[in-house]
């Protein structure tokens, strides 16, 4: 099905022509972004129902298998690869909406557009493909990509927290194609399905685990697990805020938790050893995350570092192995993307109508902005795992994997991780919208439309996606992503058949 | 073997780099030392002792052995990737220096945390 190529080719031409768009008239920049996305989300949506949970490979230049051995690259979209193609770009569109009228604070939409569209282009690239080195090419268009939206304002201090991502960011790929050197090296491949097959002939060898050790640092680089955290509470505030949205809803998964996933569990095949370093990974940065973020006082930093403690709940869940585990990994993987994103706008619509994100300037504004305060509200209670939003679903069933799976001390330790984030939000939300109005925001106004519309359907999301655990709904996303990963090195047969 | 030693040296002397200067173009050095050192390792990883170029034509004897083409044609890829980096980390690196008149990363600290 080439449906898979449009994923990539899309968003791709349409940064290309989005510069000479723009020229013409600048408001055609915005139309042209936000259809290309909503044309994505489409084809995402097509391509999960009519999939519904099968394995399906494209053969790009139709350079088919000889004897099941690939010799071409290959896309390839199965249970995992859908879940994500639907949350990067619903993700995605919401983010476009919103940028119509917040990014007429820079100047120059076009080049906007255009580095917002290879980077979706990169994350689409990530997802789909099916070998190692197109991974590593997508995903650093990805990384150039987001590099220069953190710095689009180019001030101080953009441009200082973009130097500290690219410096880390540069250094986690070349860990990554160290890896894929010495990988490539010791399988003599670079398809995963046909490594996995290679690796399960000649097993965990020092090479084939020190290629291993690479990769799990430069992943966790990108996926910025503490203790490989140190760029994220810089870059991820500093970028605009429909950016900040973008980089924490879903490119530190993409290019960082789905990786991992996708090696370990398909191409290496989960080992005991290898579940405990996600397990205490994910454990590690829940508690030591939520700690960073109550000390903080600036709005976009303090969701930042719940970023850090988020992903720890989404590695935890899914390093357990069980399936239900996974299963509670995942949809906190695609819950997080809502809430957080929702909760980066909402940081952004403060800052569109009052200019500032310290909390102790802020308060009250609950009266003036109802529509920014109640969907943050609702994002508040998702992210502290409040009944009966997302979060709360998604955080049970990790809780219930933990104590199913044996592990008292987790469990104790993920609940400890949302009490703690539910003190953070309570003290944003009393410091922004509560509180008593301060004299200076009286003439405050709510944000435009359009804003308010990606805010509200982000919302409608949170409260909604409770849903997705329905045996029906679940039946087409969440338990076909779950069953890949669960059901490990079958990864080959299902890409490359027989 | 010797040489993929002396690869992964040249990658820890960019690693040191990254950890231990202060300057921010000494940085961007070490990143490109680094991405060169991987580079190296891929090329040597495809080496075959007294291979021929791996071009397919009419009269070759059997039993020829090829240097492997796939991490060449991987490595142009990585130069080409490397390249947009470096030159995006040295602008930035120029932008810093307009807004802040310091290449010394102990001065350039306007994020706190």
């Amino acid at each position: 099905m080439s449906l898979l190529l449009y994923f990539i080719i899309v968003p791709l031409g349409g940064a290309f022509l989005l510069p000479i768009i723009s020229r013409l008239r600048e408001s055609l920049s915005d139309w042209v972004g936000n259809a290309i996305t909503a044309l994505l989300l489409y084809c995402s949506v097509y391509g999960v129902i009519t999939a519904s949970g099968k394995t399906v490979t494209y053969f790009v230049g139709g350079w088919r298998p000889i004897a099941d051995i690939p010799v071409g690259i290959n896309l390839v979209m199965d249970g995992l690869s859908g879940l994500m193609l639907l949350i990067v770009n619903i993700v995605a569109l919401l983010v476009t909406l919103y940028s119509v009228n917040y990014m007429a604070r820079y100047t120059d939409k076009g080049k906007y557009y255009t580095l917002f569209l290879l980077m979706v282009a990169g994350l689409n690239g990530v997802i789909l493909s099916g070998d190692l080195f197109n991974l590593f090419v997508f995903l650093e268009i990805t990384a150039i990509a987001s590099y220069a939206l953190v710095a689009f304002g180019i001030e101080d201090e953009e441009l200082e927290a973009s130097f500290k991502y690219q410096v880390l960011g540069g250094t986690a790929s070349a860990l990554i194609l160290l890896g894929i050197a010495v990988f490539y090296q010791t399988t003599g491949t670079l398809n995963l399905a046909d490594a996995s097959r290679v690796i399960a002939g000649i097993g965990h060898t020092p090479t084939v685990l020190f290629a291993g050790v690479l990769f799990m640092a430069g992943f966790c680089l990108k996926a910025a697990l503490i203790p490989f955290h140190a760029w994220l509470p810089d870059a991820h505030p500093a970028a605009p805020a429909p950016i900040s949205a973008m980089l924490s809803g879903v490119v530190i998964k993409v290019l960082g938790v789905y990786p991992l996933c996708r090696l370990f569990f398909n191409v290496y095949g989960i080992t005991p050893l290898i579940q405990d370093i996600f397990m205490v990974l994910g454990v590690v940065s829940i508690i030591l995350g939520v700690f960073l973020a109550l000390s903080q006082w600036d709005f976009k930093r303090l969701l930042a570092y719940h970023s850090i403690s988020q992903i720890g709940y989404v590695v935890l869940g899914i390093g357990l192995g069980t399936p239900l585990g996974i299963l509670g990994g995942l949809f906190h993987l695609i819950n997080h993307s809502v809430f957080k994103s929702l909760l980066f706008l909402n940081a952004g619509s403060v800052v569109y109508a009052t200019d500032t994100r310290e909390l102790k300037e802020l308060g009250g504004l609950q009266r003036k902005m109802p529509v920014t305060g109640a969907t943050s509200q609702v994002a508040s209670f998702s992210i502290a795992g409040l009944p009966p939003f997302n979060g709360f679903w998604s955080k049970l069933i990790i809780i219930v994997a933990c104590v199913q799976a044996g592990q008292m001390l987790f469990a104790v330790l993920a609940v400890i991780g949302s009490i703690l984030t539910l003190l953070s939000f309570l003290k944003v939300q009393r410091y922004v919208f509560f509180d008593a109005l301060k004299e200076k925001w009286k003439n405050v106004r709510e944000v435009p439309f359009l804003m308010c519309v990606s805010m509200i359907v982000f919302a409608l999301l949170c409260i909604g996606m409770g849903l997705l655990l329905l045996p029906q709904i679940s039946a087409v996303t969440l338990k076909p992503a779950a069953d890949v990963l669960y059901t490990g090195l079958e990864y080959a047969t299902k890409v490359l058949g027989g | 073997m010797i040489v993929f030693i002396l690869a992964v040296l040249l990658f820890l002397v960019g690693l040191y780099g990254i950890l231990v200067k202060r300057n921010i173009i000494k940085l961007a050095i070490g990143l490109i030392i680094m991405e060169y050192a991987v580079n190296l390792f891929f090329v040597l990883a495809g080496y075959r002792e007294g291979g021929t170029a791996p071009i397919l034509d009419g009269d070759l004897a059997p039993g020829t052995v090829f240097v492997d083409p796939l991490p060449q044609a991987l490595v142009l890829t990585a130069i080409v990737i490397g390249l947009g980096t470096t030159a995006l980390l040295v602008s930035f690196a120029v932008k810093i220096y307009e807004k802040y008149d310091t290449f010394d990363i102990r001065k350039i600290r306007k994020l706190h945390g």
